[in-house]
């Protein structure tokens, strides 16, 4: 199976009054039809990580790859027309909180029928709209459909994104903490359909987040980044294995239900692991 | 006889016709020198339970007492020293162009504390931050140093009591571990009691000795850390949020 996204020696920089700052220093992976992790803390470059990928580094910005190539194609010089092809059609992104991604005067349904493809008859872009706010669990795609973002509940507004981000049958959805505003009840319903999403369309999924723990029982194979490097990279079964010292610290210092360690471990920094 | 005593307290928000009932009769009881833990998800009404204790919102029904005395109507100033709150954002918490120093300074004055500069040296030093931090702003510190200079803002009127609101959720896995170690280290050195909330049932199974899970602004059960172990929960939420908590795979797997 080649693969889907191809990614070599990316590199993120911004520049500050004390010369350029790399957020994402050489992050090299690639991604198949499968669930892909990124996990790291805040600063480790995750997010940049996703950014780059749909050439959405926000200017002053400067992204530069070895290789950067999705489906065969390279995306380090494309230009606006082929990324118009590409943003949203092929490659989708969801973002970690609905309240600030979703258009506020604009009822979902009109959003929804927007990211259907162009050049659709609006009844067909009308009933595509429905069907996929019923494939991602709204019970009532009608009365959804009809509402505001602000009259929906924070599972809703993220699910009927999600909807959005996926009326166009994408190749690859990067998804950027797309659970960590919702409650952990919901969370699990919110991954349930995503997972779902990638067995049946055969979709690749980036699934960029703070929570390990998380990340490790959804995703196949995980990537820890810190301080714009990937420090490791496993299989998310084996995370009980993981080798690098800043995976195990992460690791062990989530508390825990049971086990009563006390004080909890603290994560010791070594400035080796950001050179 | 319990230090703090919340009885079938109601919260209701805005007038009628439009009205809100963020809490509807719940009621707890906590021992001095205990830890006792309020979980719930989002509108669950548990961050209104702290902020009506503090009186950050209005008791519209129910009683509560701390040491016995009765908080209805005006409290005394002696209350606002013995009872401190930590806020969940340590970013929208400290104002921005006040000093660390000036942070500290306020309360101190409020209630009309003397040697109030040896008292900020050794509140900054009793959460961790050395005294080089004490003339900085909120924005030359990390969200976790800014959450050890809240929680030295709560301490430094040596409370009895400290009403923790999300504490840790809007920091690092790793930056979590410290503040959570913190207030360990600070609650058997003091004596302190507190109340936590929090959505994460790991964090309050580490910190508290029980627990009271809300749902929709009703009290859901009371667990012990031991039956949250023991996986001893009662009601159906309960089970829910545990199994949750466990990650993706483990819920999955319950559900089909």
């Amino acid at each position: 199976m080649s693969a889907l996204l191809d990614v070599e020696d990316l590199r993120v920089s911004f520049p500050s009054r004390s010369g350029p700052v790399e957020a994402v220093r050489g992050v090299s992976f690639t991604l198949g039809r499968e669930r892909l992790g990124i996990v790291g803390e805040s600063g480790s470059g995750k997010s940049q990580t996703g950014r780059a990928i749909l050439g959405l580094t926000p200017p002053p910005g400067r992204t530069e790859a070895r290789r950067l190539t999705f489906d065969g194609k390279d995306l380090r010089h494309a230009s606006a027309a082929e990324w118009r092809a590409i943003r949203g059609k092929r490659i989708s992104m969801v973002m970690q909180d609905p309240k600030f991604s979703l258009n506020p005067v604009m009822t979902v349904g009109r959003q929804l029928m927007e990211a259907a493809a162009r050049g659709t008859a609006a009844r067909d872009a009308r009933a595509q709209a429905l069907a996929m706010l019923e494939a991602v669990q709204i019970r009532e795609p009608e009365r959804v459909f009809r509402a505001y973002p602000h009259e929906l509940s924070g599972g809703m507004g993220q699910r009927a994104m999600i909807a959005m981000m996926l009326i166009t049958e994408p190749d690859l959805l990067i998804a950027d903490e797309p659970t960590s505003a919702l409650d952990v009840t919901v969370q699990i319903e919110v991954l349930r359909i995503l997972d779902r999403l990638v067995r049946e369309r055969g979709m690749g999924l980036i699934f960029i987040s703070h929570d390990l723990r998380l990340v490790s029982s959804f995703c196949d194979r995980v990537l820890v980044m810190y301080a714009g490097k990937v420090v490791e990279e496993l299989r998310a079964s084996e995370l009980t294995k993981a080798r690098h010292p800043y995976t195990q610290g992460l690791f062990n210092c989530l508390p825990r239900i049971e086990g009563d360690r006390r004080p909890l471990p603290v994560l010791e920094r070594d400035a080796d692991w950001a050179r | 006889m319990a230090l703090i005593e919340v009885d079938n307290l109601s919260v209701t928000f805005g007038h009628a016709g439009s009205r809100v009932q963020a809490v509807r009769g719940v009621s707890f009881a906590v021992d001095k020198g205990e830890s006792y833990g309020i979980v719930g998800e989002s509108g669950s009404g548990k961050s209104t339970v702290l902020r009506a204790l503090v009186g950050l919102a209005p008791v519209t029904g129910g009683r509560l007492t701390i040491e016995g005395r009765d908080l209805a109507g005006r409290r005394p100033a002696d209350f606002y020293r013995k009872v401190q709150m930590v806020f969940q954002d340590p970013y929208a918490s400290l104002h921005p162009r006040h000093t660390v120093d000036q942070v500290l300074a306020e309360p101190l004055s409020i209630h009309r504390f003397p040697d109030r500069g040896a008292r900020i040296a050794r509140a900054l030093e009793d959460v961790g931050l050395g005294p080089g931090f004490r003339f900085r702003y909120p924005h030359q510190l990390s969200g976790g140093q800014r959450q050890r200079v809240a929680i030295a803002r709560a301490l430094i009127l040596e409370p009895e009591v400290l009403l923790l609101d999300e504490p840790t959720s809007a920091l690092d896995a790793s930056i979590q571990a410290e503040v959570l170690n913190l207030l360990d280290r600070l609650r058997a050195e003091r004596g302190l009691t507190y109340i936590l909330v929090s959505h994460d049932l790991a964090v309050v199974a580490h910190m508290c000795e029980r627990l009271l899970v809300m749902q929709h602004g009703q009290a859901v059960e009371e667990l012990t850390r031991e039956d949250l172990r023991g996986r001893a929960a009662a009601k159906e939420y309960t089970k829910a949020l545990l199994t949750a908590s466990e990650g993706y795979r483990a819920a999955a797997e319950t559900a089909t």
